[in-house]
């Protein structure tokens, strides 16, 4: 018990501190989870616009098989993405596996199906009579596209911060695609678990706390804006 | 000319089938009320209209042009209209920024549009809401944003879904005013459909009546309320006593009208021979009602008795029992004068020409 205190009061200091390795690897974290869930959302809000705005066959289902990826380990992306980047692997030549590339990769593929998804049911919260208006004003197709996604805005940001959140707190990927390597891939969640099972309780600590904070700070952002 | 011109239009959604091959052209500046029930299809036609939707049959032409089939083509001609659609649907977005977003899909300058916006939410009393979310207005406010956002488009064509319906008097008094305004300043081309039928005369220069798909008679006004081409148009503006009955004789154009099975007469004026089936239709406003027994230059009298009276604001509903039902208006103060109520014996007279006679069984 006296451990896992002084580990906290150490913890603590370490954040005050700023800890330069604290601070690189939470800086680091943010980058690459941040890029991965900025690239996602300029391809799932249009793809999302897309598939809410047409009629197709099978567009239940698609709707159905992205919402059931919702849940899908990290680890077997990792997987995907490990084979897919790996020497022998069909991009082997990019030579991108273990950089903070694939990391972004990775965490884009597995926060695609949140922010598609939530996209395409923020989208569904919008009534019909909306889009009609807009038609009889005068709109165009893309016109009346950009004023749905405005009128969803705080649902759609909701499901940017939703998968911002994921790709933050992930684990399995970040790990099998960026292999921790100090100073170049090793992000907070990489960090606490090989700290932890070196019995470097502080610093897991450290950086548990600043996730924790980032969790609170995204879950107020939420409520903020559900509130308006 | 006519600005827009429908032919032979029909519109099914799944198996029901809405507007059943209906002919309308419509000229330019022309204010134009459909009325109809509810469910008539009333909105159905004003969306066609709007090349909202597609009709399953028929055409529609606008300015001369047949309505091509490209999304393009169709958004240029629909920037040329404006619809107020019945719910007033705001964006999530200040007042302000509603009424432009017309002018900005259109391209138009930013100065030109603070310029047109601010007049326009003078226009319709909203000068000081530039600012407000709309989507925190009352229904009232919020249908004159809708009202604002058609009308700084400056449209050729303005398409209005019963633009008053459910709202508080205040808000009905001041979009009547304002469409009636852009009617006679602008030259607006108009198109609106009500089930008021007040509305529909005092705002338009014709009236269509719908009724369960189809357009069953178009004039003016006098031509819709005071010769009803059918039962149904009379029942739906308010003829209320639609009596069944033969003509049994015709002398001069003032035929008898023997009503149902009683040995009742009523005098009207028609051309139809004897032994013609017919409806004799009496607005309850054309009949008057007396005391007692007096003679006038009217040809009809029924002595009767009071069945219900009822208050319609400065208006007093009278049913009468005169071995035929009949139903009269008489103002509030009349009604009290008269000592109407539930039992009293009084006397209804019409005149022969407020009866409007019309063949039965035709366009059923």
């Amino acid at each position: 018990m006296t451990e896992i205190w002084d580990g906290l009061i150490k913890a603590i200091e370490l954040i005050i501190s700023l800890d330069p390795e604290v601070m690189e690897i939470a800086g680091r974290s943010l980058r690459i989870s941040g890029t991965a869930c900025l690239l996602a959302s300029l391809i799932c809000l249009p793809l999302g616009s897309l598939i809410h705005f047409h009629q197709f066959r099978g567009k239940r289902v698609l709707i159905n098989i992205i919402q059931a990826l919702f849940s899908l380990p990290s680890v077997i992306i990792g997987l995907f993405v490990f084979v897919l980047f790996s020497r022998a692997g069909p991009l082997g030549e990019l030579g991108i596996l273990f950089t903070p590339i694939a990391m972004i990769i990775g965490q884009m593929i597995l926060i695609t199906p949140i922010l598609l998804g939530l996209t395409i049911s923020a989208l569904s919260g919008v009534a019909k009579e909306i889009v009609d208006t807009a038609t009889s004003l005068g709109a165009s197709d893309f016109q009346i596209t950009l004023l749905v996604l405005r009128e969803a805005r705080y649902a759609v940001v909701a499901a940017v911060i939703l998968g911002f959140g994921r790709a933050i707190s992930e684990v399995g990927c970040a790990l099998m695609v960026g292999g921790n390597l100090k100073g170049f891939t090793r992000v907070m969640t990489t960090a606490i678990s090989l700290e932890t099972s070196k019995g470097e309780l502080e610093l897991s600590l450290a950086l548990g706390i600043i996730l924790l904070l980032l969790a609170l700070i995204v879950n107020i952002a939420l409520y903020r804006l559900q509130q308006r | 000319m006519s600005l827009i011109e429908l032919v032979g239009l029909s519109h099914r959604y799944g198996s029901r089938e809405v507007l059943k091959g209906l002919n309308l052209s419509i000229g330019k500046g022309e204010v134009f009320a459909v009325i109809g029930p509810t469910g008539a299809g009333k909105t159905t036609l004003l969306r066609i209209i709007d090349l909202l939707e597609v009709p399953s049959a028929g055409e529609v032409y606008f300015d001369g042009k047949r309505v091509p089939g490209s999304r393009k083509q169709r958004l240029e001609i629909r920037r040329r209209m404006s619809f107020v659609h019945q719910k007033p649907q705001v964006f999530n977005l200040s007042v302000y920024d509603n009424v432009a977003c017309g002018l900005r899909w259109r391209g138009e300058e930013k100065h030109r549009i603070a310029e047109k916006v601010d007049l326009i939410l003078k226009m319709v009393g909203l000068e000081g809401y530039k600012n407000r979310n709309a989507r925190t207005l009352s229904g009232g406010e919020a249908q004159r944003v809708a009202l604002a956002r058609s009308l700084v488009l400056e449209p050729e064509v303005l398409l209005l879904d019963e633009p008053t319906a459910n709202l508080d008097p205040v808000s009905s008094a001041k979009i009547e005013q304002v469409i009636s305004y852009v009617a006679r300043q602008h030259n607006t081309t108009m198109i609106m459909s009500t089930h008021d039928m007040s509305q529909g005369r005092q705002l338009a220069d014709r009236i269509g009546v719908l009724i369960d798909g189809r357009l069953v008679q178009t004039g003016n006004a006098d031509d819709i309320f005071y010769s009803p081409k059918n039962e149904e148009v009379a029942n739906f503006v308010g003829v209320e006593n639609v009596l069944e009955g033969v003509i049994i004789t015709n002398s001069d154009g003032i035929v008898t009208v023997k009503i149902g099975p009683h040995r009742i007469g009523i005098q009207a004026v028609s051309n139809y021979p004897a032994g013609k089936e017919v409806y004799a239709c009496i607005r309850p406003e054309d009949i008057t009602l007396a005391p007692i027994f007096h003679r006038s230059s009217a040809r009809n009298y029924f002595q009767g008795k009071v069945t219900r009276v009822t208050t319609l604001g400065p208006l007093s509903r009278v049913e009468i029992d005169c071995g035929f039902r009949l139903v009269a208006l008489v103002t509030k103060i009349s009604a009290e004068e008269l000592n109407l109520q539930e039992g009293k014996e009084v006397c209804a007279t019409f005149k022969a020409t407020g009866v409007h006679i019309i063949e039965r069984g035709v366009n059923q």
